[in-house]
């Protein structure tokens, strides 16, 4: 009963050049690859296409810190490791709704993925700190930001667009800036 | 070097964009190494870019897969993939141990259950047995007493009914009792009154279990009887309490006499009395009166081999079956009479009132 999921399937390889480079393209095909499999997989216990979509796309983000953070070996098939986190991922989730599942469908080999998923949960917790610290740190502060470290824009454009004359100004608004986010993010309350 | 924090970090971000000189490089790199103090401060500036940067990534390889989730065709793929075609199936995997447990525990309880009250002990086995052949038995010795009129030799005008019993009324309006195998399989009904006139009737309601079965006469020449003479018994009568009956045995009313012989029809049959009474084929369906003029039972069948033998529903369940019938599904209200203008009479003259809601029926 089990379908095989046919497309062309991209090389490891490929992939993780492609996530070291931000390919557009490979995580299209990545995309593209994958989440059917995933969608099997929480169809058939106990969840919906919304939570499938949820997993897959923190399975991605998963191998993309694990590729970027250089500690990723070809040790099992992407599909493999994809799977498995998925599949932790979702089992966690039903857990947490204490919606139990007796007999799980499995649609593909899995490996452990316990201390990947734990590295994981401590980005994850990080992510949150920083999206609320943003969120506390006020106008301009935000956008001087998000546009100068996150958008790496040059402190010429942040000039132009907050119409400051003297880029002194911009240099020491940048500083104050960054002073609170660092207390926000370091000790938050 | 003293150097303003806003400097400071000025250089700093220079520094991690690889915006410095290359003589501002070497004097920053030499001041790391120089200045542990300095150092320190470059880390932890460091470390909150990199904070910074991966949220950044994070938010960006979100919004770029929900572009790629935007393009695929959901509702396609849910349909190659969906849960195993069949719910049935999805269901049967899932619970296919507890219907196994399940089951087996009530094969366990019904096998433990026949063993232990001896259904696999051959005694049991031989009763069960002799119990069927008592049940063919009864059919052969009671023979229903619905007279075949195709077998008497006609006299007069023909009769073209294929059998007949006899009826009787429970109402003025139209209602009339007979037995359910009188009946049984007829084309069509017509009821006789003693005067000979025939009037069309159709089953509106029968009871199989209790061999009755009430017709509603439906012939426009119909008009509504006198009120009836009789009532229905409520309880059981006693052995030994004088009972007659009126039936169809041949084309003309035949009054029998005779007395409740036992409270039990036939093999322990609680539904009926024993009767003992001259009875015939065309006396079934035939009230079956006390000597007050209560309807206590409807003749139904004698057991052949033995001489006065004769059997009757009793009313009891007669008023039962009526009270099942739906009331809305009638055309006429049926209510049974209480009241009794027999009692007190002679037999000469409880026969004459009695005349005229007594019904030879006709099947066809």
């Amino acid at each position: 009963m089990k379908k095989e999921i046919k497309s062309s399937v991209p090389a490891d390889s490929e992939i993780i050049l492609g996530i070291l480079n931000d390919s557009k393209e490979i995580l299209n095909r990545l995309y593209v690859t994958y989440f059917p499999m995933v969608l099997q997989f929480v169809l058939n216990n106990n969840g919906n296409e919304d939570d499938a979509k949820d997993v897959f796309q923190e399975s991605v983000i998963v191998l993309y810190n694990k590729v970027k953070s250089g500690n990723f070996e070809l040790n099992s098939k992407l599909k493999t490791f994809i799977y498995s986190v998925c599949r932790r991922l979702w089992l966690k989730r039903l857990n947490a709704q204490s919606r139990t599942i007796r007999n799980i469908e499995d649609y593909s080999e899995f490996i452990p993925v316990e201390d990947d998923l734990e590295r994981h949960e401590e980005k994850d917790r990080q992510f949150e700190v920083m999206e609320l610290a943003l969120s506390q740190l006020g106008e301009p502060c935000k956008t001087i930001i998000e546009d100068y470290y996150m958008q790496n824009k040059s402190m010429q454009e942040i000039c132009e667009k907050f119409g400051y004359t003297n880029s002194d100004n911009a240099k020491t608004q940048k500083y104050k800036c960054l002073q609170r986010l660092k207390k926000l993010f370091f000790s938050p309350k | 070097m003293m150097k303003s924090d806003i400097e400071l970090t000025n250089q700093i971000d220079a520094y991690l964009r690889g915006e410095l000189t290359e003589s501002e490089l070497i004097d920053f790199e030499n001041q790391r190494i120089k200045d542990p103090a300095f150092d320190i401060k470059i880390v932890e500036h460091q470390n909150l870019v990199n904070h910074l940067s991966d949220y950044a990534n994070r938010l960006r390889l979100t919004s770029e897969m929900n572009v790629i989730h935007e393009s695929l065709d959901i509702f396609a793929l849910k349909n190659e993939v969906a849960p195993d075609a069949h719910i049935v199936k999805r269901l049967w995997k899932k619970y296919r141990i507890n219907t196994a447990i399940a089951a087996s525990v009530a094969l366990i309880a019904v096998s433990g259950t026949l063993l232990s009250t001896g259904f696999f002990s051959k005694s049991i086995s031989t009763n069960v047995s002799l119990l069927r052949r008592e049940i063919n038995s009864i059919k052969k010795s009671q023979n229903a007493l619905i007279k075949n009129i195709n077998d008497k030799p006609s006299k007069g005008p023909v009769n073209p009914g294929q059998f007949g019993g006899t009826g009787f009324a429970l109402s003025s309006n139209g209602y009339v009792v007979t037995n359910y195998h009188v009946v049984q399989g007829a084309d069509s009904v017509y009821v006789q009154n003693s005067n000979g006139e025939a009037f069309k009737a159709k089953m509106i309601y029968i009871d199989p279990a209790y061999d009755l079965a009430v017709l509603q006469i439906t012939d426009p020449a119909f008009k509504d009887l006198n009120v009836l003479p009789y009532s229905f018994k409520k309880s059981a009568s006693d052995v030994g309490e004088d009972v007659f009956t009126i039936g169809f045995p041949r084309d003309d009313q035949v009054y029998g006499k005779g007395y409740v012989s036992s409270k039990n029809g036939y093999a322990g049959d609680t539904v009926a009395y024993q009767v003992s009474i001259p009875v015939n084929p065309g006396n079934s369906g035939g009230p079956l009166l006390d000597n007050r003029g209560n309807v206590i039972g409807i003749i139904n069948g004698k057991q052949t081999m033995v001489d006065g033998a004769a059997f009757a529903i009793k009313s009891t369940y007669l008023l039962k079956s009526i009270e099942a019938i739906p009331q809305d599904s009638l055309d006429k209200k049926l209510i049974l009479s209480k009241r009794n203008t027999l009692s007190g009479l002679s037999r000469k003259d409880q026969f004459k009132k009695l005349e005229p809601f007594i019904y030879m029926v006709k099947v066809y």
